[in-house]
């Protein structure tokens, strides 16, 4: 549920328990995000890939 | 044939023996999949949930596999938070016990809900006073946190591992582990309490209602306190399982006795909690309401004063006991009974918390409400223990999971 729409409330109860909610998928949203692109860029700088099996 | 898939430095059985074993298990499966349509295509009537009974057996799996998955938060918590790099080798399992216990919760609701195709109307029609929105909120999120911390250990399959984008993908996702920990850690403390929320503001049923702080029942706050206590107990026992089944030691003592002594006074804290919040229900909140101890205990053919002293004395007092103890917990026979009985206490907690609540008769007209599950309501919560096996032979095969094997177990050339 999102603010536009029609069974929104501007109380504190649905700010907290939709606040929460994507504050926690944006939280986890942002860090795969950063994740990914990392991996990119380190992959296109070169070197990694292994046959270890372990870290 | 599949040994290029197989870690570095482990063996495992032939894939013959391996596929005989996943088939045996997957017939299993496949019985809960057909009651799990069966509930799907034909309704809940397939079930012998009743207008008494709109909690049950499915419920009662929820509640005990959130608490039992405990340990992967907690683990974590430990690890990533509090600095307890021992436990690095023990994570991986959590974690995958975890995604285990979670995924099984959310496919049990799933079936539970009746009408799966609907199951998303709790994110965009949410009910915000409901705790139980609260749950499914932080339930999802956490199931994707331990996605998000699986996922690593997937990548460093062998063969996956040799692509670098994967490569370079799970390291950056263990760089980063420690905020999706927290965020794990934030989300089980508030979906664990809240589904012990639940059962405490049932004002209407004097067996489950507590008083508590601010909008908060003390069972909002047990219900956490257990979970971070016995969670542990059941990785620990798995992995008691897994070394049992595939005859290998797989990780060292130290950091088994290190995990049972956190879960060991983790329980003594709680249990002493819960005996305070026990003896205060008994003599205070529920005679308030017209109700001695004695009331919930008697004249019905099963729930007698033992469950009481199995769930507090059995698998509380006696395990905390065990675990806090040196020799105790050094001793693997008296470490393994204490786990058993502490993984049976918590699942007692849980049963009597969700379907003793409702047997127990309120009005002065009610008669105790037993309640038998039917074949189908049996099938569908064995299903999640036959895919959790098949997720773990899985992974224990393909997966560095136990860091420690390759060095405990070494292959004589």
């Amino acid at each position: 549920m999102f603010p536009f729409n029609f069974e929104w409330i501007w109380d504190t109860s649905h700010m907290v328990f939709m606040g929460g909610l994507w504050y926690a998928l944006t939280i986890l949203g942002l860090g795969m995000t950063w994740c990914v692109i990392k991996a990119i860029l380190d992959t296109n700088k070169g070197g990694g890939g292994h046959d270890s099996g372990y870290h | 044939m599949d040994s290029a898939l197989i870690p570095n430095g482990v063996r495992r059985c032939s894939l013959g023996k391996f596929l005989v074993s996943l088939s045996i298990v997957g017939a299993v499966l496949l019985w809960g999949v057909y009651a799990m349509f069966l509930c799907w295509f034909k309704g809940l009537n397939q079930t012998n949930m009743n207008d008494y009974y709109g909690f049950a057996l499915w419920i009662w799996a929820d509640l005990a596999v959130i608490a039992l998955g405990g340990g992967a938060f907690f683990s974590g918590f430990l690890k990533y938070l509090v600095g307890k790099d021992e436990l690095k080798h023990i994570i991986n399992y959590a974690v995958l016990i975890g995604f285990i216990c979670y995924s099984s919760a959310l496919l049990i609701l799933a079936i539970d809900i009746g009408q799966p195709l609907r199951g998303w109307f709790i994110f965009w029609h949410a009910n915000v006073h409901s705790m139980l929105t609260e749950v499914a909120f932080c339930l999802s999120c956490y199931f994707a946190v331990l996605t998000i911390e699986y996922i690593p250990l997937i990548l460093e399959n062998r063969q996956i591992n040799r692509f670098p984008l994967f490569h370079h993908l799970a390291h950056n996702m263990h760089e980063v582990m420690a905020v999706f920990a927290a965020t794990g850690a934030f989300l089980s403390f508030f979906h664990q309490g809240s589904l012990g929320g639940v059962a405490g503001v049932l004002f209407g049923r004097p067996f489950a209602y507590r008083e508590g702080l601010f909008i908060w029942p003390w069972t909002f706050f047990l219900f956490t306190w257990s979970a971070a206590a016995y969670g542990p107990c059941f990785t620990l026992l798995i992995t008691k399982i897994t070394e049992a089944v595939t005859g290998k030691k797989l990780v060292k003592d130290n950091v088994i006795e290190l995990l049972a002594k956190i879960s060991g006074w983790m329980m003594t804290t709680y249990i002493i909690a819960k005996i305070i919040d026990t003896l205060y229900w008994a003599n205070v909140t529920a005679p308030s309401r017209g109700f001695n101890l004695m009331d919930f205990y008697s004249n019905n053919s099963f729930y007698g004063i033992w469950i009481l002293i199995a769930e507090i004395v059995i698998g509380g007092v006696i395990p905390a006991i065990i675990l806090i103890t040196p020799n105790g917990r050094k001793n693997p026979a008296a470490r393994t009974v204490a786990i058993i009985l502490a993984v049976i206490g918590v699942c007692i907690n849980r049963w009597v918390m969700v379907l003793q609540v409702m047997a127990v008769p309120v009005m002065s007209f009610d008669q105790w409400a037993l309640y038998y599950p039917s074949w189908q309501e049996v099938a569908t919560t064995i299903l999640p223990v036959a895919y959790g096996v098949i997720l773990i032979m899985i992974s224990y095969r393909y997966l560095p999971i136990f860091p420690q094997e390759a060095e405990l177990n070494p292959i004589e050339s």
